[in-house]
């Protein structure tokens, strides 16, 4: 469903991507892994059109992206949860969920009741402004804010980072009801490796702006982690 | 050894919540201890009355036997307690070197200490310390060259050289690749074996890495404090913090 193909991203002179490719299937959860700096990030910003690629191309599902701006990629089922989750914090929880629906081109009919049922929490927090949420509260809130767009892919960036335990195996539980019910398809940016094998079922390894090793996710040996991942 | 750190009754609340509740807290000289806590619970709240960033309600902090509830952030920095923020803080168009050498002190004044001559023994020192941290062969290259986990290793430099008694550490490992987590884990332990340090960390490879003594905040109180054994074997921590134990 997403095919990237051959994409050199820049940061004004740096060139950050080389030539990174790869395919995603439907309904597929999908880890991209690397180093500090090693170029995740900005191939999360190429996808959604924060920062396009300059050469290559984004194909999602059979249609050319790679000129759109970045809601018309939202509109055609790309939603993203950046790292650090950038929740709006001086608005409430419900006006953060509705400016996604916005976001989207939807009608405001109110917050749809599947986010009540996959983050019950946020029902008692929806007037209380985006500022005052605990980590674990605003992660829960950027996915929310993501899933009410109705995505056919979803971008999550490092979203374990910073969370408790406990928090962590509710974000798992989550991205599997997601995957399982919502026929979404999941990219995700992760450094915690029990967390990838657990829900994800290929990868690839980035390294200095190079696609330098994917596969299944039983492929990801420690040899592997060891060679292409320690600092 | 003696008692370095002790929190008495401390109570802060900000916009009608209640952040710390009557808190109690000590931490002896040279100790490590870890402290955990779910997200909400208190913790950055608790080192941000250490270092004077915030006043409590009520309640006092002693350290060193004064009473340093109501002193300025400069003033309690002075006395030997540096904080660590989750985002790498340092002067990013200096050297690596350069930026040791203007915290060798504790009168971190950088203009000062890029004109005056540097005597033999401050070279000495902070040759020392960018072994310690890994960074000598990076002595010369600006800071804003270096990888994420160096910038952390060269933030804990900056810290030593500012000869602290405690040191505050607050997630130092945030987005760092688990072979770097591993390794700043590593570094932490050379640290302590000469500081007194408080470290805030969620993930449990690292606390299980360097973990002696751990204490748990909920709420703004202490949940749990023992060893990590007798910690995570804890019902109520176990309900409020660790979850099922897939990740600890």
């Amino acid at each position: 469903m997403l095919q990237v193909r051959a994409i050199d991203t820049f940061y004004g002179t740096s060139h950050i991507l080389h030539r990174v490719s790869f395919e995603i299937q439907d309904g597929e959860i999908y880890a991209v892994l690397g180093r500090n700096g090693a170029g995740k990030t900005t191939l999360m910003r190429s996808i959604t059109g924060i920062n396009p690629p300059r050469a290559g191309s984004i194909v999602l599902d059979g249609v050319d992206v790679t000129g759109l701006k970045s809601h018309k990629r939202t509109h055609l089922g790309i939603s993203y949860v950046p790292q650090g989750r950038e929740i709006i914090p001086d608005i409430t929880v419900a006006e953060n969920i509705e400016l996604a629906l916005i976001g989207k081109g939807e009608r405001r009919n109110g917050i749809p009741d599947f986010v009540f049922d996959y983050f019950p929490a946020i029902r008692d927090l929806l007037g209380r402004k985006g500022g005052v949420l605990s980590g674990g509260q605003q992660q829960q809130l950027s996915v929310a804010r993501a899933l009410v767009q109705s995505p056919k892919l979803l971008l999550l960036d490092e979203p374990t980072e910073g969370l408790q335990p406990s928090v962590v195996e509710e974000i798992v539980s989550i991205i599997k009801r997601i995957h399982a019910e919502r026929n979404c398809a999941v990219l995700l940016v992760e450094q915690n490796l029990e967390f990838v094998r657990d829900v994800t079922q290929r990868f690839a390894i980035i390294d200095t702006g190079r696609i330098v090793a994917q596969g299944d996710i039983g492929d990801l040996t420690d040899e592997v982690v060891r060679t292409q991942l320690s600092v | 050894m003696g008692t370095l750190l002790q929190v008495q009754e401390l109570t802060t609340k900000v916009a009608g919540y209640t952040i710390l509740n009557k808190l109690n807290f000590s931490m002896d000289d040279n100790e490590l201890r870890v402290l955990l806590g779910p997200n909400g619970a208190g913790k950055t709240t608790l080192i941000a009355m250490i270092t004077g960033q915030f006043k409590p309600s009520s309640g006092r902090i002693l350290f060193a036997d004064q009473d340093i509830t109501r002193w300025s952030p400069d003033k309690i920095f002075q006395c030997g307690i540096s904080r660590k923020f989750q985002v790498p803080n340092m002067y990013e168009t200096l050297s690596v070197f350069d930026n040791v050498m203007v915290s060798l002190q504790s009168d971190r004044r950088v203009f000062k200490y890029l004109a005056r001559r540097l005597s033999g023994e401050d070279r000495d020192r902070i040759w020392s310390i960018l072994e310690f941290i890994e960074l000598a062969d990076k002595a010369d290259y600006p800071a804003d060259t270096l990888s994420h986990g160096e910038r952390q290793w060269l933030e804990l430099g900056m810290l030593i050289a500012s000869n602290p008694k405690l040191l505050l550490l607050d997630e130092p490992t945030t987005g760092m690749t688990e072979e770097g987590k591993f390794k700043t884990a590593e570094l932490i332990q050379r640290i302590a074996q000469n500081h007194t340090v408080l470290l805030v960390e969620h993930d449990m490879h690292i606390v299980r890495q360097i973990a002696r003594k751990v204490t748990v905040l909920h709420q703004g109180q202490v949940l749990a404090e023992g060893s990590l054994s007798d910690v995570v074997a804890n019902e109520m921590v176990r309900a409020v913090y660790l979850g099922k134990g897939k990740f600890v």
